[in-house]
């Protein structure tokens, strides 16, 4: 093939080679010269060699110029006796298998145009093979899909070694279609288990991939409109699998089980509880199956036990699943660092889910009050705002916690009864306690803390106090609230006239530090 | 026109017979006119407006109007030209005649005044009173005078009031009395009221004459004064001389005394105040601010202080004392120690007391903006004046302004010799910038001065703007000063000064532009956070920032609106930056003090604060078994900076010696030595206990204090048990353990305010005024209102339809008659016609025929 200078003429030289193969059978072999551009260095060109054999194989499989049926070794056949034509088709699809293989490989270049590009281009491949099928129906209307192909594919894209978020996010638009999730589902679980059987260390890029994959896996919610395939047929029978959310719900759960029983990097964990009751659990097919993965991480302590509450719950909830001690461990979760966490906000809005059952006793809702009174000391005012309409709501949904801010006649004690070290709650003694720690926060710096917890001084009122609005509060938004808040009068001002940067000498600042 | 004359009409067919409006009350309606609509029922209560009506009489007055206005429109419908009476308010119905007949009087008087020439000075027009010439009045002045007599003027006499309004009856009486005693004719009426004229008529003319008499005495009288009054000039008393004297040639003495009289008398002054009434009023005053500040702290806003136009705080201010003393110290005022420390506060009251026994606290702006002038003067006598008007009690300690006034005096006069001596206040922060940068501090601070007296907002109107600005672009400049290499913290330790006085002149601005270098720094921390997850530990420019703002705003107010976002501002440090370095910590313990030095009068709890402080004693122990405590965020109990203040060399610790830490260092670190390095965290743990201590103390009283405090026990007691520290830090830990020890463990149970119980509800009926029957009751006032309002609108757009229909009619039968009319007269115009040719043709035949016959 005679070289061209720039893009340009490759693309016209290419053009042409195709042009000749397509027209003719004798000029077969300029497919190799297309296929050698194919391992070419330069990316432009590798682009333009992939639109050529995209139009190339395209075109060949729309005419149905491959060879259908279990693929004899090009050796056998070029030596035997068959027509001149089967030969021609089986070296064809020889061609064309290696074309595929080397899009494969380019699903790991490092420019993301060909990456792209061999991504979209191998789709294309994957519904005319559909269209047309490279195998033999073994019986009518058999369900027939480019399984090997696609396998490829994924396989592709869950690479060890390159994070392809961005490609993933590319292939999302296909998993649109009914029968490319499917398959995508099989596909990926079977990619996992093959990478992970028998590899100590797994990448951590392999989990990012895959990760990423899976998540954006979504099923539909109802039966009736599972019909959007990529590839299409005239008439879908109702005996294949593709066509019943069953089935798919089936492969999610073996995708998601299959995924979630090796040992994942902490950080992966958390996104995966993160997203778990919202995209994962109603999908399953027997959402309990993955109570082994939630109470292992509910046992990791920290942030990711606050995250697998959420996954709990609906498990107990709405699956009956028995799950002892679980208001125990809840209680045990209730540490100074739960102010300072990042899902904050979630975790409450469960707690506040948790303990919004009138039947629970009254010594487990005041522990619950005592602990989070204790914790408050250490709280920021963003988190104060919330806690304290949560503990003042703890204590009018149960009466019977009232004792807590009002006990008449109570003898004067010299320590607090209630063990915060104690991991059971019902033996904390809480209901013999009060909540000094209110009182203390009555003298918080921040008006609005103060306010709050001055609730407890008058018998509270009836209506809970919604938290929901102060769930996502954070101290910025305090701050711009007390910024835009208007004085009814003028700014007072001090009367104490300013000396110097240090103020007064009993200032502690004066006392610490120089200025020098 | 249809809306008015219905509104007309309606309100004659009223039942009254129509034409009544003019007064005269037609005798009778003519009973074939009268429309009489039979109710049906007898309702009680209800009004009947429209039981009778007169259709005719009604139809007959539209028509009449229709064709006085409607009719006229018509008529005139293609004619351009009009008629317009063009004399002066002829149409304005808010005149009455008598004032049109003025003003087109006034009118035609300038019209003939204007033509006259301007240079004409002596052509005077006539003033006339009542159409008659002033002129004239004056002349016959004196009659008309003694007519009008003062003094019995509307004083009738018994007669003459019997005669003219008693009827006559009682003077008959008498009368015949008389009569009867002197003849027996009786007097008619008639004689008796010309009698009565007649002597009316002389005791006028006597009295008249009376008057003349006594007016040519006084005459007499006063010429003979006048000739001996030059006798009597010199010995007259005052009292005479004032009102007495007509015109006499002012004399000097005349002269003196009238202007003496003008002069401003002086006013008896108040008694010069002794010391021990200045100095209760010193604290009488100091208690209202203290008052005032304390009914803040508590956030306690009753109405009626709501209420107030005004905050007190910024106006007390005014009276012109520069207060200087510490709060704690006011607060034991109360306690009655006031007594004992009053000792020196009269010698401080006495050199102002002058100025002090005038204005006292009543005194003025000017006062204000003086003493805010000579405040800000930091010459030295303005220092003087400074230590007299400081009613301190203890003996203060200098201030760095004036320790700096020792050392510097010097070149602070050379400096005020080269500088010029006005500046212009600074537009934007550059050319205040270009003013300040590359002066010494002593030279800034007196430009900064300058630029503000030039500028005093009592010296020209834009000046508050100007100045308002100028604390804008210091605070600017502050906080680039403190971001320097090295930071320059001595200029803005005396700039702050300056700030105070701008701030008290302008609290609003200032309290703006305070909150926009705190939301600045806040979004900046803001922005790490949400992008990094966390914030480095914001530079010094910040911690000045929050510095100022607690120097020139009160920090125990319960809500104000620059101090509580400082707060916040505090807590994100303290809670959201992890500390990296030793600088960094130098900086949170700079932090801790500050929210301490906040709360350190109100005596409020800060969470953050113990937690923060736990965590930098765990960065100094070396041995983490961490039990009984846990780390929260900005600290982790294990990792790169988990041991960042522990010491382990013997020989430091042996070296040590306490020191305040260095703010500058922690601005701009440069590299210490190691032995420097371990000192500084040895400081730093120092601070730290202090602190400690200090919170043990401000929180002691809490009910909570000991769960509070439990997590820096325990770290405490782990820190005791090493015995590599300096003694003092040992002996500091131990007496904070012992402090915490001491501290009360009493706990009462919690009990609730009582509260009034909530009256059970009853079951009354609820009643509703019926005010008439017949209406649709129910809704609130405004409702009915809009029903009344829309049922108004309903009807009087159906009368308006009405009377328009009716104006089309009228109209085509106008139109209709006019083509009748028009269609008869061509009839008859052709009528005519023919008969003329008719008699014409009778003519020619009758010719014809004579012709014939002829």
């Amino acid at each position: 093939m005679e070289r061209e200078a720039g893009p340009e003429g490759a693309r016209r030289a290419l053009g042409r080679l195709v042009e000749a193969v397509l027209a003719s059978r004798g000029e077969a072999n300029a497919v190799f010269d297309i296929l050698a551009v194919l391992q070419s260095e330069d990316q432009e060109e590798i682009q333009e060699a992939v639109r050529a054999c995209s139009r190339l194989f395209g075109a060949l499989l729309a005419r149905g110029e491959l060879f259908v049926g279990q693929l004899p070794s090009e050796e056998m056949v070029m030596a035997g006796s068959q027509g001149a034509a089967r030969k021609y088709k089986v070296w064809m699809r020889h061609r064309y298998h290696s074309c595929c293989n080397r899009l494969g490989e380019l699903l790991a270049h490092p420019s993301f145009q060909v990456k792209e590009l061999a991504l979209s281009t191998l789709m294309k491949f994957v519904q005319l093979e559909g269209v047309h099928p490279l195998e033999k129906p073994k019986w009518e209307g058999n369900y027939l899909f480019p399984r090997q192909l696609f396998k490829s594919v994924v396989e592709g894209l869950l690479s060890l070694e390159e994070d392809h978020s961005l490609l993933l996010s590319q292939f999302r638009e296909y998993l649109e279609h009914d029968d490319i999730r499917y398959h995508t589902m099989q596909a990926a679980s079977d990619t996992v288990a093959r990478v992970t059987d028998g590899r100590p260390e797994v990448p951590l890029t392999f989990w990012n991939n895959a990760f990423t994959l899976l998540s954006s896996v979504s099923l539909p919610r109802q039966e009736s409109n599972l019909s959007s395939f990529y590839i299409k047929h005239e008439g879908p029978s109702d005996k294949w699998k593709v066509v019943h959310l069953k089935e798919h719900r089936k492969a999610f759960q073996v995708m998601w089980l299959g995924f979630l029983k090796h040992q994942l990097p902490l950080r992966l964990c958390k996104k995966v509880l993160v997203i778990m009751h919202d995209s994962i659990l109603p999908h399953l097919a027997q959402p309990t199956l993955m109570i082994d993965f939630l109470t292992r991480a509910y046992d990791i302590g920290g942030a990711v036990s606050l995250l697998a509450l959420n996954g709990l719950f609906i498990l107990i909830h709405k699956h009956n699943l028995e799950y002892p001690d679980f208001y125990r461990k809840l209680y045990s979760l209730l540490n100074p660092s739960v102010f300072h966490v990042k899902y904050r906000a979630r975790f409450f809005h469960l707690a506040d889910l948790f303990l919004s059952s009138s039947h629970l006793p009254a010594y487990l809702v005041a522990a619950f009050a005592k602990r989070l009174a204790r914790l408050a000391l250490t709280a920021p005012p963003e988190a104060l705002l919330m806690v304290l309409p949560f503990i003042c709501n703890l204590l009018r949904r149960h009466p019977a916690c009232r004792v807590l801010v009002h006990r008449p006649r109570g003898p004067e004690l010299d320590a607090d009864p209630y063990d915060p070290e104690e991991e059971d709650p019902a033996q904390s003694r809480a209901l013999e306690s009060s909540l000094w720690e209110l009182q203390a926060l009555q003298q918080h710096y921040h008006p609005e803390v103060s306010k709050a917890a001055s609730v407890i001084n008058q018998a509270l009122s009836m209506p809970e106090a919604s938290i929901a609005p102060l769930l996502e509060l954070t101290a910025f938004e305090i701050f711009e609230r007390d910024l835009k808040k208007k004085g009814p009068e003028s700014v007072p001002l001090e009367f104490i006239p300013a000396q110097g940067l240090l103020g007064r000498r009993d200032d502690l600042c004066a006392q610490h530090f120089t200025l020098s | 026109m249809g809306k008015a004359r219905s509104a007309g009409a309606r309100g004659k067919a009223l039942g009254a017979p129509a034409g009544a409006r003019g007064g005269r009350a037609r005798p009778k309606p003519n009973p074939f006119e009268v429309k009489v609509n039979r109710q049906k029922f007898q309702v009680l209560g209800r009004k009947t407006r429209h039981d009778v009506g007169m259709p005719g009489v009604s139809r007959a007055r539209a028509l009449q109007k229709r064709t006085q206005t409607l009719l006229k429109e018509y008529k005139e419908r293609d004619k351009s030209n009009v008629f317009t009476d063009k004399r002066l308010g002829e149409y304005d119905s808010s005149l009455s005649p008598e004032e049109k007949m003025m003003k087109r009087f006034a009118l035609e008087q300038q019209r003939q005044h204007e033509k006259k020439s301007i240079y004409n000075l002596n052509e005077d027009e006539e003033l006339t009173h009542y159409g008659q010439s002033l002129a004239d009045i004056e002349k016959h002045n004196a009659i008309v005078d003694s007519d009008s007599d003062t003094e019995d003027r509307g004083v009738l006499s018994a007669e003459l009031t019997a005669a003219h309004f008693g009827g006559g009856g009682g003077l008959l009486h008498k009368r015949s009395q008389q009569q009867g005693q002197e003849g027996d004719r009786p007097k008619s009426r008639k004689e008796l009221i010309e009698e009565l004229i007649a002597k009316s008529k002389q005791e006028k003319r006597e009295r008249q004459a009376q008057r003349e008499d006594a007016l040519e005495l006084t005459e007499k009288l006063d010429q003979d004064w006048k000739e001996i009054q030059t006798l009597l000039a010199l010995r007259r008393a005052k009292s005479e001389s004032r009102s007495e004297k007509e015109k006499p040639r002012p004399d000097a003495y005349d002269v003196m005394v009238r202007e003496l009289g003008f002069e401003m008398k002086a006013q008896p002054s108040n008694r010069l105040k002794t010391e021990e009434e200045l100095a209760k009023e010193e604290q009488e005053r100091l208690r209202r601010l203290e008052a005032e500040r304390l009914r803040r702290m508590l956030g306690k806003e009753d109405e009626a202080q709501r209420r107030r136009p005004a905050h007190a705080s910024a106006d007390d201010l005014s009276d012109g004392f520069v207060l200087d003393r510490d709060d704690r110290r006011m607060l034991s005022y109360k306690d009655g120690k006031m007594n004992v420390e009053d000792g020196p506060g009269p010698e401080a009251g006495d050199g102002e007391s002058g100025e002090d026994g005038d204005g006292g606290s009543s005194a003025g702006d000017l006062e204000e903006s003086d003493s805010a002038d000579s405040h800000s003067d930091l010459g030295s006598d303005s220092e003087s004046e400074e230590g007299h008007e400081r009613p301190t009690e203890e003996q203060r300690p200098p201030t760095p302004a004036k320790r700096s006034t020792g050392g510097g005096q010097a070149a602070r006069e050379a400096a005020r010799a080269e500088l010029p001596y006005t500046f212009a206040a600074p537009e934007s922060y550059e050319e205040l910038k270009s003013l300040l940068s590359g002066k010494p501090a002593e030279e800034q601070l007196l430009v900064v001065e300058r630029i503000q007296k030039c500028n005093h907002p009592s010296l020209a109107v834009g000046n508050k703007a100007k100045l308002e600005k100028l604390f804008g672009f210091l605070l600017e400049y502050i906080g680039e000063l403190a971001a320097e290499d090295p930071p320059g913290l001595g200029v803005i330790d005396r700039l702050v000064v300056q700030l105070y006085n701008l701030c008290q002149m302008f609290p609003e601005s200032a309290s703006s532009s305070v909150k926009f270098v705190l939301r600045d720094a806040m979004h900046e921390m803001e922005r790490m956070v949400e992008t990094t997850g966390r914030a480095a530990f914001p530079g010094l420019d910040v911690l000045v920032y929050l510095r100022v703002a607690g120097l020139l705003f009160p920090t125990s107010d319960f809500w104000h609106p620059v101090v509580t976002p400082a707060l916040l501002c505090l807590s994100q440090l303290l809670t959201k930056c992890p500390l990296l370095s030793l600088p960094d910590v130098v900086k949170g313990l700079f932090a801790c003090c500050l929210f301490l030095d906040y709360v350190a009068l109100p005596q409020r709890f800060i969470p953050e604060l113990p937690n923060f402080l736990l965590g930098i004693l765990c960065m100094a122990a070396p041995r983490k078994q961490s039990q009984g405590y846990t780390l929260v965020h900005p600290f982790r109990a294990l990792g790169k900076n988990a041991e960042l203040l522990v010491v382990s060399d013997e020989e430091d610790v042996a070296t040590w010696q306490r020191r305040s830490l260095s703010l500058r260092w922690a601005g701009r670190p440069r590299a210490q030595t190691k032995t420097e390095a371990n000192h500084t965290r040895l400081s730093c743990l120092a601070v730290c206990l202090a602190l400690v201590k200090r919170c043990v103390l401000l929180y002691g009283s809490l009910p909570a204090f000991h769960d509070i405090m439990r997590p820096l026990k325990a770290l405490l007691a782990q820190h005791l048990a090493d015995c590599g520290r300096p003694l003092e830090i040992q002996e500091l830990t131990r007496s904070v353990l012992t402090d915490m020890e001491n501290q009360p463990r009493r706990r009462r149970p919690l009990v609730c305010e009582r509260s009034k119980p909530v009256p059970l509800r009853l079951f009354t009926p609820r009643l509703v005024r019926v005010l008439e029957f017949g209406r649709k009751q129910g809704g609130s006032k405004e409702e009915q209102e809009r029903r009344r309002l829309i049922h108004k609108h309903r009807r009087e757009f159906k009368g308006a339809v009405r009377e328009i229909r009716k104006d089309n009619q009228f109209l085509a039968r106008m139109q209709l008659s006019e083509i009748r009319e028009r269609d008869a007269e061509r009839k008859r115009k052709v009528k005519q016609l023919f008969n003329s040719l008719a008699t014409q043709e009778g003519e020619w035949k009758a010719l014809k025929r004579k012709k014939f016959q002829n």
